[in-house]
């Protein structure tokens, strides 16, 4: 079955998914004005937490949602392109789950 | 209840019915022996494997039944793997295959062999290119493509792709489960795998046809039914119910696709306007005419079955938490599109357009009261 490769296979360097939309990348990279932390939570929480909060942040500010719910590596980016933000890039967080960088646009 | 799941399976279709009474008694004997009652259900199961054939574009001798579709892909799949050790032991297939092909590639990469997934656009679709370019790599033994998508109707373009396997010299096979008995099957196939209870057949009737010519050996033991090629007692009552159903549906296609495909552009256009924040996913035209899939963002996919349900209505979701393995499907995941708050729309013949205008009613209610029981204005 074609799925995401786990964390624990890809930490050895940056990778892409197959659709193209995910850029998965070793290390999170400290540009987060705000982080969300959505750990244990189920989808649609981790969106909704993001919809909620992203407008506190500054207009081209970068928030990271940290979620462990496999739904969310797909649904974030989707969530982005729906919503025209941006999706900086997901990263594997070594504990397991994902640091997901979206940057406000507008 | 207004049932809209044909994409899990058709309901019986009435002629399938009819058959299979009548072959309960008339079909029951067993077609590999002499005597007159057998020779009887020999001749029944050798009519409906060629009314089976016409309808895909095969020829008789090269169809056989199986126990169902999935068991037609795995003979399909790992027989012509197979047959081909000595070409190589590579095989080419696309991200959003049915599980049944994905799993069977997961069989042949446990024995040593390796497994290429070519992915897909945004709408669900495999580059022609780009899978020809796999599909040319040295050692390529197999190339398994789908007629269309189970989860979200995209076509896919299996005659251009089999005209790149044609030059490469690699086999294809076409996983045409959810396009048999609703559109023609695509010219260039080696080796096709079909279900009947998509069609309106009864279960346990799956369709494995291999082009003369084409290297096939089968992974079980050996077993002279059906042309060596799958295992057992035929059930010959289903079999010619199956055929049945068929070729009704093949009589029926040119009126009742356009009817349902009318139905699911309704849906396509509607359920944006009357839903928020909704994503219609897959080809809005080149599509297979009953399935229509959308996802609602910030709504849980499992809370809305539910909810559908309570209405009276039975559709499927790709979400994560309405899947056993709490992942969503690997096809929206393969996609990038939104996997949350999916549902998946599959027309039956004969759907009641009125069944339809009472989803689309329905729906905007009960994803407002979700997302409102979630705190999302």
């Amino acid at each position: 079955m074609w799925r995401r490769k786990p964390p624990p296979q890809s930490t050895t360097g940056p990778q892409h998914a197959a659709d193209g939309l995910a850029d998965h990348q070793a290390r999170p990279k400290n540009d987060a004005s705000l982080t969300i932390d959505a750990l244990g939570r189920k989808c649609p929480i981790p969106i909704i937490m993001l919809a909620d909060q992203i407008n506190s942040v500054g207009l081209g500010a970068v928030v990271a949602v940290l979620a462990d719910d496999p739904a969310a590596v797909t649904d974030i980016p989707a969530w982005c392109r729906l919503k025209s933000h941006e999706h900086v890039a997901s990263y594997d967080l070594p504990q397991g789950g994902w640091s997901i960088h979206v940057r406000r646009k507008y | 209840m207004a049932y809209l799941d044909a994409a899990s399976t058709e309901p019986l279709h009435p002629a399938a019915r009819e058959a299979l009474l009548a072959t309960l008694d008339a079909g029951w004997a067993d077609p590999a022996r002499l005597y007159g009652t057998a020779r009887r259900a020999r001749l029944l199961l050798d009519q409906a494997r060629a009314e089976v054939a016409g309808v895909l574009g095969a020829r008789p001798d090269e169809v056989s039944f199986t126990s169902s579709g999935t068991q037609a892909v795995h003979l399909g799949v790992l027989g012509t793997l197979n047959g081909r050790r000595r070409a190589g032991r590579r095989l080419v297939v696309s991200a959003v295959e049915h599980s049944s092909v994905l799993h069977a590639a997961q069989v042949h990469e446990r024995d040593g062999g390796t497994v290429e997934t070519v992915g897909v656009n945004l709408f669900g679709r495999v580059s022609p290119a780009a899978f020809a370019a796999a599909v040319a790599e040295p050692g390529t033994a197999l190339a398994c493509l789908q007629t269309a998508n189970h989860e979200v109707g995209t076509l896919q373009p299996v005659a251009e792709v089999a005209e790149a396997c044609q030059q490469a010299g690699v086999p294809l096979l076409v996983d045409a489960a959810q396009s048999a008995g609703r559109l023609p099957v695509p010219p260039g196939w080696s080796v096709l795998a079909a279900s009947a209870h998509k069609w309106g057949g009864p279960a346990g009737v799956g369709v494995l046809a291999v082009r003369k010519g084409t290297r096939w050996r089968s992974p079980y033991p050996e077993d002279e039914r059906e042309n060596r090629r799958a295992p057992g007692f035929e059930n010959v009552p289903a079999v010619v119910a199956a055929a049945a159903a068929l070729r009704a549906r093949a009589a029926e296609e040119a009126t009742e696709s356009a009817r349902l495909s009318a139905l699911v552009d309704r849906i396509r256009a509607e359920v944006p306007r009357r839903v928020p924040d909704v994503e219609v996913v897959g080809d809005p035209v080149e599509r297979l005419p009953h399935l229509v899939t959308f996802s609602c963002l910030y709504v849980s996919g499992e809370t809305l079955l539910t909810e559908l349900d309570k209405e009276g209505f039975a559709v499927s979701s790709g979400s994560s938490c309405t899947a056993s393995t709490l992942r969503p499907s690997h096809v929206l995941e393969a996609m990038g599109v939104l996997t949350q708050g999916n549902v998946r729309v599959s027309l039956p013949r004969g759907v009641s357009a009125g069944d339809v205008d009472r989803f689309l009613t329905v729906l905007p209610d009960i994803v407002r009261r979700i997302r409102k029981s979630l705190g999302v204005q």
